[in-house]
């Protein structure tokens, strides 16, 4: 009896998870790969057709979006590491006692809705706003110029989003470095700038790709920021899905979309662990 | 043309409730209603009857159907004085309890939402719900997800209702629908920032506004403005003309005129002046102008502008219709109308309440008097022949795919 159960009990312990995941993961998915397969309008219904001309089109239609979201969706990491690491690094080597009160300061706007914040900055950063209207008058900034609909807008806001999701793996990485290896290559005469290029950083590898993957998949599907802070000239694909399965009632377009920013996404990211040379890169990010 | 300059404290007590909830949401579903809108015109150039049902429909429908004594009502966020004083006077005329829900904050997502009850034959838990004339509306019609109505139960409604609107091409004969409020898009400009006078559609193109116009995301609205300022008919258009539309349009988001693709944003677009003119919703800048303070003008371009309507429609799985039907016409009661437009602030469906507002302007006296007076006196909100010849409605879509081609066409130039 007790090996009975002994043998049923992982089984029974992943059942609630492992169900809950079918019926909200995986039952979607094989919906939504469906309805990218379909033809037909929302009065008519939707046939399944299997042509992937739904694919096609809608790439044909709107790459320039989907490439234009995977391009923010960089810079947004590349900057974010530039921004997150020298905080992190500062927080677990020279944070003392109060390390926690910093991670928790890093966090604190979090638990404002984030739709919220990011209104507040385009009330912020609008053409007669707080911060450009004073400049303005002064003579310091011509009339026109204008930092809400750029490109450089959205980025920001994408930044700010996403900054606490960077420096917490970093920091898990960081911390987690024993310093009796840094002080080993200072022993051996390795200067401050050598000992954190060959022990350091690499050992924080695995934070800093963590925070890749939290910051680069979500900030490319975003489409808060853009609509917020943006123009038509900084529309990205998340905004073009949500438009067609909202507005339009497009779902199978929308629905391939999502799956090849999803395609992309994966491909992106595996290539980006693949080059990292870090077999098991990701298992430590799991941790 | 409205009278906006001075809000007196009277108007600012009457609108201590801003209505930009409701707004909002139809600027968030402002793509799918300016689909409607631009549906709404296609009807006599496209020669095909819009709502062809048969003949016994409406005695089929309505056979054997009693009241029951309540009835769920889906509308719009603060589309009726909160303390609902015309529902309570329904129950207790009728005694008919009425279950009143914001819930439609959007015309696509609201359709979402209920389409698959709705074909499979279920309940969507409301007997009455309020749909504009957009592409959604053209969904219900064509499924089959609305009630025939029998207008031997809306002796209101024929005695009191513009006539206009049973010439309507999104439901003409009023067989499915008969109306709630309309509204007007035009275009709002700031005079501090713009100093000659605004009349035509050409000046949301003049090169002197570069970056400051603001123009709306959603595809009738922007698609129906588009036509207009080519110089092309709504309700005639088809995809050549369209196309002609869109590049008049690009060229006006080429040249950098476009500052951006709005939903209810613009109203705060224009407060903050990242644009100084703008399309604009009629009722919004009454409102903006009145709660802040503000000075903007609203004008219905010498070209033409746009008019869409909310609709009381019920859907065909109502559990309650009769008491539906008998709310929907209890609403088209002179004294009924009234009131709920002294509330809504949008084209009222009842020419008739306008003389009635004014008789309760008589009786009451200070801002009250005041308000009253300014919202009956108010084109756009009892617009007179003059203003009815310049507005037009959304194109309108024989087919789903006029709808995708539609889309196919405008989706790109918000989507850039």
């Amino acid at each position: 009896m007790d090996r009975v159960k002994r043998t049923l009990a992982p089984y029974l312990l992943v059942l609630p998870g492992g169900l809950w995941l079918l019926l909200f993961f995986a039952v979607p998915m094989v919906t939504m790969l469906s309805l990218s397969l379909q033809e037909g309008d929302i009065v008519n219904g939707f046939v399944f057709t299997g042509h992937w001309q739904n694919y096609t089109e809608s790439l044909a239609d709107y790459q320039t979006q989907l490439i234009r979201s995977l391009v923010y969706g960089a810079i947004t990491s590349i900057v974010l590491i530039v921004l997150a690491f020298p905080v992190a690094y500062w927080i677990a080597f020279y944070g003392g006692k109060k390390k926690a009160t910093y991670l928790f300061l890093i966090m604190l706007p979090f638990f404002v809705s984030f739709v919220l914040r990011t209104i507040s900055w385009r009330m912020l950063l609008t053409d007669d706003g707080v911060l450009l209207h004073p400049l303005k008058s002064a003579g310091v900034l011509p009339d026109d110029f204008q930092v809400l609909g750029s490109s450089s807008a959205v980025v920001f806001g994408l930044v700010y989003s996403f900054l606490p999701f960077m420096v917490l793996p970093i920091y898990v990485a960081l911390e987690r470095i024993d310093p009796r290896v840094v002080e080993a290559a200072r022993d051996l005469y390795a200067s401050p700038m050598t000992s954190f290029r060959k022990v350091i950083f690499p050992l924080a590898l695995p934070g800093v790709f963590a925070g890749v993957l939290m910051t680069f998949v979500p900030a490319s599907s975003d489409y808060v920021n853009s609509e917020l802070l943006g123009s038509s000239e900084t529309t990205m694909i998340g905004q073009v899905i949500q438009a067609k399965f909202l507005s339009n009632s497009d779902y199978p377009s929308a629905s391939a979309l999502s799956f090849t920013l999803m395609a992309v996404l994966l491909i992106g990211v595996f290539a980006y662990a693949r080059a990292l040379g870090t077999e098991d890169v990701m298992k430590v990010a799991a941790r | 043309m409205f009278p906006t300059d001075k809000p007196s404290p009277s108007l600012l007590r009457g609108m201590t409730q801003s209505r930009l909830g409701r707004r909002d949401a139809l600027r968030l579903g402002g793509l799918s209603a300016m689909g409607a809108f631009l549906a709404a015109c296609g009807v006599e150039g496209k020669g095909k009857p819009q709502a062809s049902i048969a003949p016994d429909a409406v005695a089929k429908f309505w056979s054997g159907k009693t009241q029951s004594g309540k009835l769920n009502f889906a509308n719009w966020p603060l589309y009726m004085d909160p303390k609902k004083p015309e529902l309570k006077k329904f129950t207790t005329k009728t005694g008919i309890q009425v279950k009143y829900d914001e819930v439609i904050q959007e015309m696509g997502p609201w359709f979402a939402k209920v389409q698959p009850q709705l074909s499979a034959g279920q309940s969507i838990g409301y007997d009455l719900m309020v749909i504009t004339n957009s592409i959604q509306f053209g969904q219900f019609r064509d499924s089959g997800f609305l009630a025939p109505l029998d207008h031997s139960k809306l002796p209101n409604y024929a005695a009191n209702a513009a006539k206009s609107y049973a010439a309507s091409s999104y439901d003409p004969g009023n067989v499915f629908s008969i109306p709630y409020a309309s509204g007007i898009t035009g275009i709002a400009y700031d005079p501090s920032k713009i100093k000659e006078p605004v009349t035509s559609l050409a000046d949301l193109w003049n090169p002197k506004y570069k970056g400051k116009v603001g123009m709306f995301k959603d595809l009738q609205e922007l698609g129906n403005f588009g036509l207009l300022a080519a110089g092309l008919d709504p309700s005639k258009s088809d995809e050549t003309s369209w196309k002609q539309a869109a590049a008049k349009l690009k060229e006006q988001k080429d040249g950098g005129l476009v500052r951006n693709y709005y939903d209810q944003s613009y109203v705060d677009a224009l407060g903050k002046g990242e644009v100084w003119i703008t399309q604009a919703w009629s009722g919004d800048i009454f409102q903006k102008n009145v709660s802040d303070g503000t000075n903007f003008k609203f004008v219905i371009p010498s070209e033409g502008g746009t008019i869409w309507t909310d609709n009381m429609a019920i859907p065909v799985t109502a559990e309650n219709p009769v008491d539906a039907i008998t709310l929907m016409d209890f609403l088209y009661d002179l004294e009924n109308a009234t009131t709920l437009a002294e509330y809504i602030n949008y084209v009222c469906p009842v020419p008739g309440a306008q003389a009635q507002m004014k008789k309760h302007a008589a009786a009451a006296s200070g801002e009250d008097k005041d308000f009253l007076l300014s919202v009956a006196d108010s084109p756009l909100v009892f617009p007179g022949d003059a203003e009815y010849k310049r507005l037009h409605y959304y194109v309108n879509f024989n087919t789903a795919e006029e709808k995708n081609d539609f889309e196919r066409v405008f989706q790109p130039i918000v989507l850039g």
